[in-house]
């Protein structure tokens, strides 16, 4: 079958879909947006999780006949996102998000001056690949080890800061406590969380007093 | 394998009476994992997301009529207050992202023994909005488990909603598992007091082949608290009666051993859980006691 829905703000049309298929495999495997990661296809790790028309969801439970229609942010989208939610409180449709090939080749394009610990290189701080405040947060605050359940749980933390802006820790395991990681113990993740959060409150403080 | 994708109840219906044996798929929760794991290939899946009024939820007089597909992350938000048992329930399931899309109509098509909604939705008392192109009928809660995984639906119906009367005294739940998030239920323990009828009743989850009620400790629990004239006085359980409740709530689990407990474990369990929710919801009668905000 034909499922037809918007991905990260762009119109996509998959083909050849097979009736149970999982929307993951759609977008890993037919989009070619490997962000979600496939792990337990059972919604216990929460690697998949993506946004569909805004809420967080495991991809994996999604059956792809189900999006028809409907939206879907993946990992790939988050920065485009969260910058137009933070220029225009969101996407005027069609105006913004992420084209399939932009998304395809997405990679982190660290802030200007900021060093890459992988490579050594400096970040240029081109913005139309900046990355999203959570994401800055996590490679900060040091919350990224192999980096398998990442995407999942960068989608989970940015819809939170959306909706909760200044998270109690209870509010911050909650939140993530669908999306499971097996190298970092939590503990940096929940200090890129905090980081994030103390950020967005500053930057909060500084365009109220302006 | 078919993809049927209702864009109206009525649709849904004619698409279920055509086809039998399609599968509903809502939240997916247990649907998905089926067919991604191989162990089921329906012939058709039946798609209910494109119709609104499954999440839609109306609060009238006595009871609650909760579509059937509004997410638990819905109920735990706006319906604390009516249904506060399955709204402590609700907010056991799994993680965040199963609550977006998960509901009670997936539990109840489902009906495995461990789901989380049933002991909270025997405990507050429901019927179960069943409709086919034949008609509606509504389905009292105690005949609606007829089996392990097996319910009272006949195979060309749909659960349209349920319908759970309103609070109208505390209720508490109580779910033992390894962790907060993403456990199944070792085994579960739903209470609500009915002050108006003065009545209790429970429910008890993943601890005998369907949810049941121990009625034995609730016919036992309304008789001692009538004789002591409890209701009216509002005075401390005595701990004989909260002991001799658990001993009977324990003894109408009928629980296996599998990979999650013991049965022995179970039934233990499940005596502690009704002696503490208990007094947790007497407590609240009596009006010092916890609020069902932020527990479970």
């Amino acid at each position: 079958m034909r499922v037809n829905f918007t991905v990260n703000g762009r119109q996509q049309e998959a083909d050849d879909v097979w009736e149970g298929e999982s929307l993951l495999y759609v977008l890993r495997e037919r989009m070619g947006l490997p962000g979600s990661k496939n792990a337990c296809e059972q919604g216990e790790c929460g690697s998949c999780t993506v946004r569909l028309d805004g809420v967080p969801v495991c991809s994996c439970l999604v059956a792809a006949g189900q999006v028809e229609g409907r939206e879907v942010t993946t990992v790939e989208g988050l920065a485009d996102y969260a910058r137009q939610r933070e220029e225009h409180g969101g996407c005027a449709s069609g105006a913004c998000g992420t084209s399939l090939q932009e998304a395809q080749q997405w990679r982190a394009n660290p802030a200007k001056g900021a060093t890459d610990s992988q490579t050594g290189e400096v970040g240029g701080g081109n913005p139309a690949a900046a990355l999203s405040p959570i994401q800055q947060a996590f490679i900060d605050a040091g919350a990224v080890q192999c980096g398998f359940c990442t995407p999942g749980l960068l989608i989970a933390a940015d819809e939170m800061l959306e909706r909760n802006p200044q998270p109690t820790d209870a509010d911050i395991r909650e939140a993530l406590s669908g999306n499971l990681c097996r190298c970092t113990g939590y503990e940096k993740i929940l200090d890129a969380v905090r980081l994030a959060a103390a950020r967005q409150d500053r930057q909060g403080l500084q365009e109220g007093a302006v | 394998m078919d993809f049927l994708r209702p864009a109206s109840w009525e649709e849904a219906l004619a698409a279920k009476a055509e086809h039998p044996t399609a599968v509903p798929i809502a939240g997916g929760t247990d649907v998905m994992v089926e067919i991604n794991f191989d162990h089921r290939r329906p012939e058709y899946l039946l798609d209910l997301n494109r119709i609104g009024e499954l999440r839609e939820w109306e609060v009238g007089a006595d009871t609650v009529r909760l579509g059937a597909s509004v997410p638990y992350t819905q109920i735990m938000e706006n319906l604390r207050a009516e249904l506060p048992g399955l709204a402590l329930a609700s907010h056991t399931v799994a993680s965040p992202q199963i609550r977006n899309r998960g509901g009670v109509g997936g539990n109840l098509g489902t009906a495995s023994p461990a789901g989380d909604a049933h002991p909270a939705l025997l405990a507050a008392d429901c019927e179960v909005e069943a409709e086919s192109v034949r008609g509606s009928r509504l389905i009292p809660i105690d005949a609606f488990y007829t089996g392990v995984k097996r319910n009272a639906l006949a195979p060309d119906e749909l659960i349209r909603a349920v319908h759970i009367k309103k609070a109208d005294g505390p209720q508490q739940y109580s779910k033992v598992g390894t962790r907060n998030a993403m456990v199944i239920a070792v085994c579960a323990f739903g209470i609500a007091l009915h002050p108006e009828t003065r009545t209790v009743r429970t429910g008890i989850g993943s601890a005998a082949p369907t949810p049941i009620r121990a009625k034995a400790a609730e016919e036992f629990l309304n008789a001692a608290l009538d004789e002591g004239g409890f209701w009216d006085s509002k005075k401390i359980i005595t701990p004989s009666i909260a002991k001799q409740f658990a001993e009977l709530a324990s003894g109408a689990a009928n629980p296996i051993d599998d990979v999650r407990g013991t049965a022995s474990y179970r039934r233990h369990a499940v005596g502690i859980m009704a002696r503490r929710t208990l007094g947790w919801t007497w407590e609240s009668y009596r009006g010092k006691g916890r609020s069902t905000e932020g527990v479970a």
